[in-house]
């Protein structure tokens, strides 16, 4: 119990440090610090969503940047048309697009949950290693898809000019932006918690450790996980949606198996199955990102060797170094 | 009607075979003792009426469906709750979320569950991992009841309990048949069944030998299929 407050005090360390640095960046003037923390925040949320599948599931996806992109690709297509002052389509029935950021989340959402649930009832057929290959099969023919899509950019992707709005803020602003990130990543991860916290939580947790004594009380695990997989998809799918905006631009390699990687990275480095291990995974990433990577090319040749380390000597990922074992270890 | 009725089971585990013909049935309201020594087929009888292992020929009906084309899980769901071998209790989840994680409407609800067992309630808030086998034994009967089963199936629950608990167990298992539940129950604890159960049916070699009222069981049936 103890350690559970201790992780739970962790969680708080973290979230206040996010919220930290922006602050301090804006009141010495120096904005890029609070770009840098949207990017963390953002890609902490697609981690959160990835966790929800690989921690909580035990579903390990390489093919999440699938979601990740799709989110991406609605918010930028929508822009696409609404700079060009067209509709979305217009047949068989006219819909305009829009700039309004509530209503591209929410296309965005349903667009990867779709996906997530197409892509989910095929893949969790199998597992281990072939529920792997065949994620990371299904993200690949979508990021192909992508590049070989003239009408949306293809290879070069698709800018937007100007990013989308959201009713009372001004998104231009950096702080602004970020802010309305990190809500939405506080809102996510107390949606998560409690979920976690109700009987689907018990049910996945159930059906992580024992699937045929699940199935013997008269629930089936493969549907169990695969409301874990859309929810989990839809999680990474509106972190996307927030990438395109903050990047004010969308390209395949958002869908690439690279993207895919990164967000276990973020999973794994923090703590498979902790509610805040993304969240750590992420902050880290993004850290090295700009410290190491002012210093060299090879960045990443550090966060391998922290990775590595973690996964040697902290199966917990950083939470669990710091915080002790989670309750299912 | 029997509730359950298994005719002639036949079942295989890849390319040898198990079970060469094994008759059952369970009424409405009975207690049914599937007995016999070691290795003859009795856990597999079991797994192959739930479903979970399915390379199986010959009748399996359920009140009245035939379970042969159904995933384990919809066999559960027609009313069978399993009570499994070695327990089984899902470890990092707590009591309360054991209990209620697969629990379906009905009779039996957490404050009964309690009621059966009492020691279950002291410990609501704790993992199953952390409790004794006889409370785990307890938790894994209440999470099968929680489902509001029309057949309990309970295989070798008293096993490797110490004797104080064992008799707990019996107690409770006693109860539910006077509640009326209609229960097939696998165990060694050969005296227990005898005073428990309206029939027995006797395994060896994968087929039924011999099936009777308990107090039909000669002791030379005993020494050539029990072999106590």
């Amino acid at each position: 119990m103890a350690e559970f407050l201790n992780e739970r005090r962790m969680s708080l360390a973290i979230a206040l440090a996010l919220l930290a640095v922006p602050l301090m960046a804006e009141w010495l003037g120096n904005s890029f610090y609070t770009t840098l923390a949207t990017r963390a925040a953002i890609l902490a949320l697609a981690g959160v969503g990835l966790n929800i599948a690989l921690g909580s599931g035990g579903l390990i996806s390489l093919g999440h940047a699938a979601f990740f992109g799709i989110g991406g690709y609605a918010v930028g297509i929508i822009a696409s048309h609404h700079q060009a002052y067209e509709p979305l389509m217009t047949w068989p029935l006219t819909i305009a697009a829009t700039n309004q950021m509530p209503v591209l989340w929410l296309v965005a959402i349903l667009a990867s949950g779709l996906a997530a649930l197409m892509i989910g009832a095929l893949s969790l057929r199998t597992s281990g290693v072939y529920f792997i290959m065949i994620t990371l099969a299904f993200a690949q023919m979508i990021y192909y898809f992508a590049v070989s899509w003239p009408a949306y950019g293809g290879q070069d992707g698709l800018s937007i000019y100007v990013r989308d709005g959201f009713p009372g803020l001004n998104t231009l602003r950096p702080l602004d932006f970020f802010l309305l990130c990190y809500a939405v990543l506080m809102v996510v991860l107390a949606l998560v918690r409690m979920i976690s916290g109700a009987r689907f939580g018990a049910m996945l947790e159930a059906v992580r450790q024992n699937p045929a004594r699940v199935a013997a009380l008269g629930l089936s695990p493969f549907r169990i996980r695969l409301v874990a997989f859309v929810l989990s998809g839809m999680v990474t799918g509106l972190a996307g949606a927030l990438y395109a905006d903050l990047n004010r631009f969308v390209s395949p390699s958002m869908l690439s198996w690279h993207m895919s990687g990164e967000i276990m990275v973020f999973v794994i480095l923090g703590g498979a199955g902790r509610l805040f291990g993304p969240v750590a995974g992420a902050c880290i990433y993004v850290l090295f990102e700009h410290v190491f990577g002012g210093v060299s090319d090879y960045w990443q040749f550090f966060l391998g060797a922290l990775l590595l380390g973690v996964v040697l000597f902290a199966r917990g990922g950083l939470i669990g170094l710091a915080a002790g074992r989670a309750r299912h270890d | 009607m029997a509730l359950l009725r298994v005719r002639n089971l036949e079942a295989f585990y890849g390319a040898s075979q198990a079970l060469f013909g094994v008759d059952l049935e369970v009424g409405e309201g009975e207690v049914v003792a599937l007995m016999g020594r070691n290795g003859m087929g009795k856990t597999t009888t079991i797994r192959a009426i739930t479903r979970m292992l399915r390379s199986s020929r010959g009748e399996v009906r359920f009140a009245g469906r035939d379970l042969a084309p159904l995933p384990s899980f919809r066999a559960a769901r027609l009313g069978i709750g399993l009570v499994p071998e070695g327990r089984r209790c899902f470890g990092p989840l707590n009591v309360r979320e054991n209990l209620t994680a697969a629990a379906r409407p009905g009779a039996w609800t957490l404050n009964r569950v309690v009621g059966l067992f009492p020691r279950l309630g002291e410990r609501m808030g704790q993992q199953a991992l952390t409790l004794s086998g006889g409370e785990q034994q307890m938790l894994a009967i209440g999470r099968a009841l929680m489902t509001n089963p029309r057949l309990l199936i309970l295989d070798e629950a008293t096993e490797g309990l110490a004797p104080v608990v064992r008799r707990e167990i019996w107690a409770a298992i006693g109860e539910l048949k006077r509640d009326g539940q209609s229960i097939l129950v696998v165990d060694k604890a050969f005296r227990e069944l005898r005073d428990l159960a309206d029939r027995c049916v006797i395994l060896a070699r994968g087929r039924s030998e011999w099936t009777g009222r308990p107090g039909d069981i000669t002791e030379a049936i005993e020494t050539s299929l029990l072999g106590v």
